[in-house]
């Protein structure tokens, strides 16, 4: 009697169980793979920075040929000598004027590019389409072309060995990005807040500060963390502009590391370029999700 | 009548009841007024800093001037002499080629991953944080530093290399090995057009795929036939920003070649030797006719991907 037929339901339903299970295992396997995959490229993506910041804490002459990562010996001579600094400037001396540079950055962007957004994005006037179709043009053009009649601008002028070549751009608004960036957030804004605050007599100058301005503090960060790292590693202004080495930013220090290199003090070199990218990856650890969104929604670069 | 209902609606805030002409015309006045005020920065930087600077080149580019003899009028010299220079034409080669073969690898490792990381499974985003990363520093003197050393002789790029049978030697002296090198560099920055990427092919609405195996369509067809198509516009985009980046190289060749653009002119990027040629010698007119040169290169490069925009580049609701 066991071995009757079994009625049509059992049999699909046993054959169901067996290719549900399948499909769960073929699942399970699935997500393994992705993990395999995953871990595999992220050991080959992180290899570089961890390499360079075990190979700090390693012994200057036992850098280069050492291919394993765990450091036989270790010490912190390299970051002393790092913190020393070079031809008697210190470190914090450039870790300072990097800090400035890339805080007035930030503010400069900040103040300049809303105030020009909000004029492209909420007034209506002669001519906004035009400046708005040149502004886009900005976006894709090298910046190499305004560079050598810039410096012979700043030259005649008598700016060059001074900060003012660097960071008069960033208060007039001249990262076009950000301003891009600002009009499409403030254009996504309900135009019912504005208008209503204009019936009830508000002024432009009102309206920017009191409603649209606390409102931007999303894309207000998202623009402060790019400026601040674009200006951070900024290497090319910084080389055409600035002459005296207590003026360097810390890209000019590394760069003067790699020039005495024939001495190969490959130690220090290490030691100073973990240091100076420690804000910059201390902002990404923090502002991850910020960073990553901003470039997967206006397609920032890094 | 419809006119001035019209006119009415399209001036804001010209309010319920339609006034008589006067005061509209005075909002209109003062509204043009508070534009102005609001762009000024912009404004003041644009005509200072990009289009008065832009023509000052066009005219630097026939001159021959020099920070501090000044310069004269020269006519085309500086275009001919361009042509002539080996230097010159050794930059272009370097920086063509780094451009034509590391735009494609490093958009395609970006695809790669993305697709990759198109599921939702756990992890998923801190993937994406982890292989955003090397995007925000990769262009950084640091990261210039540690790659010089990585791939130097007795590096550990050099180690792998002799295992696999290569030449000892390191890659950073080798004029064969620095352009894989830089654009080695390049696609390790493989993360920001993969976080663009994965925005993209989060549009794609999950019911094409599912069509698509219903009619027995694999993963190869799945993927020129839908992902390709509706991942169009977002692969354009990256194709123009990281074209136009890569003609922009400039700190990591500096730093691994030591400002020189060495050995025997291989990384002698486009930039690089605008420098040495603007600020490394003074010559600012030669330098501003090579930099004239990459705008209208870049400008024609722009254009051609728009013209031909049409031809690959599906845009959804497009109407076809």
């Amino acid at each position: 009697m066991s071995t009757a037929p079994r009625p049509d339901g059992a049999t699909s339903s046993v054959a169901r169980n067996e290719r549900s299970r399948r499909a769960a295992n073929r699942r399970r396997g699935r997500t393994l793979a992705f993990h395999l995959a995953s871990w595999a490229l992220a050991v080959v993506v992180l290899y570089p920075g961890v390499w360079m910041l075990l190979s700090a804490f390693r012994p200057s002459n036992q850098i280069i040929g050492q291919t394993g990562l765990i450091p036989d010996e270790t010490t912190l001579d390299n970051f002393r000598k790092a913190f020393e600094g070079i031809g008697g400037i210190s470190f914090w001396t450039f870790f300072g004027n990097s800090m400035f540079l890339a805080v007035a950055s930030v503010v400069g962007v900040c103040l300049s590019c809303s105030v020009s957004a909000y004029a492209f994005a909420r007034i209506e006037f002669p001519g906004r389409k035009i400046f708005f179709t040149l502004m886009i043009g900005t976006l894709l053009l090298p910046f190499h072309v305004v560079i050598i009649p810039q410096f012979i601008m700043f030259n005649e002028i008598g700016w060059t060995d001074s900060y003012l070549p660097l960071l008069v751009g960033k208060f007039l608004a001249c990262d076009a990005f950000f301003v891009f960036l600002m009009v499409q957030f403030m254009r996504n804004l309900p135009r019912e807040l504005d208008e209503s605050a204009r019936i009830d007599g508000a002024g432009h100058p009102r309206i920017f500060l009191s409603i649209v301005l606390p409102l931007m503090r999303p894309v207000l960060a998202t623009a402060s963390i790019f400026a601040f790292i674009w200006s951070w590693n900024d290497f090319l202004a910084p080389l055409i502009y600035l002459r005296s080495p207590d003026s360097y930013p810390l890209p000019l220090m590394l760069r003067q590391y790699t020039d005495q290199t024939t001495v190969s003090d490959y130690g220090a070199q290490m030691a100073a370029a973990v240091l100076a990218l420690v804000p910059v990856l201390l902002f990404f650890v923090l502002f991850q999700r910020y960073i990553v969104d901003g470039v997967a929604t206006q397609g920032l670069k890094g | 009548m419809s006119l001035t209902q019209q006119a009415s609606r399209a001036a804001p805030g010209a309010g319920p009841t339609r006034r008589p002409s006067p005061p509209r015309s005075r909002r209109r006045a003062a509204e043009t007024r508070a534009g102005y005020a609001f762009l000024a920065p912009w404004l003041l930087g644009f005509i200072a800093l990009t289009a008065g600077p832009m023509i000052a080149s066009l005219y630097l580019a026939f001159t021959d001037y020099h920070p501090i003899r000044g310069g004269s009028w020269i006519g085309l010299d500086n275009f001919d002499r361009l042509f002539d220079d080996p230097r010159f034409l050794d930059s272009v080669e370097v920086t063509a080629q780094y451009a034509v073969i590391g735009t494609p690898v490093k958009l395609a490792a970006a695809l790669g991953v993305a697709m990759l990381l198109n599921s939702r499974r756990r992890g998923q985003g801190t993937y994406r944080s982890l292989f955003y990363a090397p995007s925000l520093i990769g262009a950084s003197v640091s990261v210039a530093i540690v790659w010089k050393a990585m791939f130097n002789d007795q590096g550990i790029v050099d180690d792998i290399g002799q295992f696999f049978g290569m030449p000892a030697g390191g890659w950073v002296g080798n004029p064969d090995l620095t352009l894989p090198m830089m654009i080695l560099l390049a696609v390790w920055q493989f993360g920001a057009p993969m976080v663009i990427f994965l925005a993209g092919l989060k549009q794609i609405p999950n019911e094409l795929y599912e069509a698509a195996q219903m009619d027995g369509a694999g993963a190869v067809r799945q993927f020129f036939r839908i992902t390709l198509p509706m991942l169009s516009p977002v692969l354009f985009f990256n194709l123009v920003l990281e074209t136009i980046n890569s003609f922009q190289i400039f700190a990591s060749a500096f730093i691994i070649s030591g400002g020189q653009g060495g050995p025997a002119n291989s990384t002698l990027f486009y930039t690089l030797y605008l420098y040495q040629r603007g600020f490394g010698q003074g010559q600012l007119g030669y330098a501003a006719a090579m930099a004239w040169l990459l705008v209208i290169v870049v400008g024609i490069i722009t254009l051609i991907f728009f013209r031909t925009s049409r031809y690959w580049v599906h845009y959804s609701g497009e109407g076809r």
